[in-house]
């Protein structure tokens, strides 16, 4: 991969994450996060 | 330093683990780059890999533009960087692996079990399998996650008497599979980061692309092979320097006799010309 190409991706990369980060904030995902962060998720201590 | 200042920095709460509570403050909604259990109760911020299937298996989103855009984030900057030093559940494998017990080189076929459980239990089986109200299932967090039985399930199963009584099959199959990732790490360098770990997969393919990377300068090469010896992920730096299975350790750039190998954000200037994909043949 050429020098010029992988900078592209790099940039069109770092562009599309902050526009995904950005779009999922604003559509609440966020929220879900927290929501699943704060309360003990039996599925993932092996009781779910 | 670095991974026990991360480790620190993830597990800020340690006092929780008297009372088995769980952190419950904003930083939660945060993802954390390397993986730890948002159920450990000393734990500062969720992990990207449940919080990637809650996302997914929710009501009302099927897809996590949140997650994959932090991982992206993350990946596109440091790659695997992220395994070498940031993860708190590599720490634990590394020093486990610094026990006195025979090693052994992992089978190169087990490498690609991860992608399996990447594509089946962190994408597909949280979208596809949901119950009547459309709720999926963290399979990956349920069947498999290591790093959630040991910070998660066994120290809030010793501080509730009440989850005592709920163990089952499924949480019995989960100590199965921690027991082995014990054992395996014991003898394999990072052995569950080279054979099931998702998150190392989706950080290994940014490898190709991150800013931070690796370069062999092929005017000061000298073709020794020490760099490829040395590499505990048995990654060959002059084939694949920006291989999915290196995590930046630079032990590689230690091992150099002749510095040729450079790590960092910074690419080499263009009249030393850089050894990329070529193949060992070409070498010789």
């Amino acid at each position: 991969m050429s020098k010029s190409l992988k900078r592209k991706i790099q940039t069109i990369t770092c562009i599309l994450s902050a526009a995904f980060i950005i779009y999922g904030i604003n559509r609440g995902e966020m929220e879900v996060v927290l929501n699943k962060a704060v309360n003990i998720c039996l599925e993932c201590i092996g009781l779910g | 330093m670095i991974q026990v200042a991360a480790f620190g920095f993830t597990n800020v709460h340690m006092g929780n683990f008297i009372g088995g509570k769980l952190y419950e403050g904003s930083w939660k909604q945060f993802c954390n780059p390397g993986l730890n259990c948002y159920s450990c109760p000393a734990a500062n911020l969720a992990c990207p890999i449940g919080s990637l299937q809650a996302v997914s298996s929710s009501m009302d989103f099927q897809f996590s533009f949140y997650v994959i855009g932090f991982l992206l984030a993350i990946g596109v900057l440091l790659g695997r960087f992220v395994c070498g030093f940031l993860c708190p559940f590599g720490l634990f494998q590394e020093l486990l692996h610094k026990i006195p017990f025979p090693k052994i080189k992992l089978w190169k076929g087990f490498l690609y079990i991860k992608y399996f459980v990447l594509i089946v239990f962190v994408i597909l089986l949280p979208i596809a399998v949901t119950n009547y109200m459309g709720i999926g299932k963290p399979a990956f967090c349920q069947f498999i996650c290591p790093a959630g039985t040991l910070e998660g399930g066994i120290p809030l199963l010793a501080t509730h008497k009440e989850l005592q009584q709920t163990i089952g099959n499924l949480f019995s199959l989960k100590m199965i599979i921690l027991i082995l990732v014990i054992i395996g790490s014991l003898s394999i360098y990072r052995f569950f980061c080279k054979t099931l770990c998702p998150l190392g997969v989706i950080y290994g393919l940014l490898n190709k692309i991150s800013i931070y990377h690796l370069e062999v300068n092929k005017n000061q090469c000298v073709d020794c092979g020490k760099c490829s010896k040395v590499c505990k992920m048995d990654v060959d730096p002059l084939k694949n320097p920006n291989s999915i299975e290196c995590i930046r350790c630079g032990e590689c750039v230690s091992e150099c006799p002749v510095n040729a190998i450079h790590i960092g954000f910074k690419t080499l200037k263009k009249e030393n010309k850089i050894i990329g994909e070529r193949t060992s043949s070409s070498l010789k």
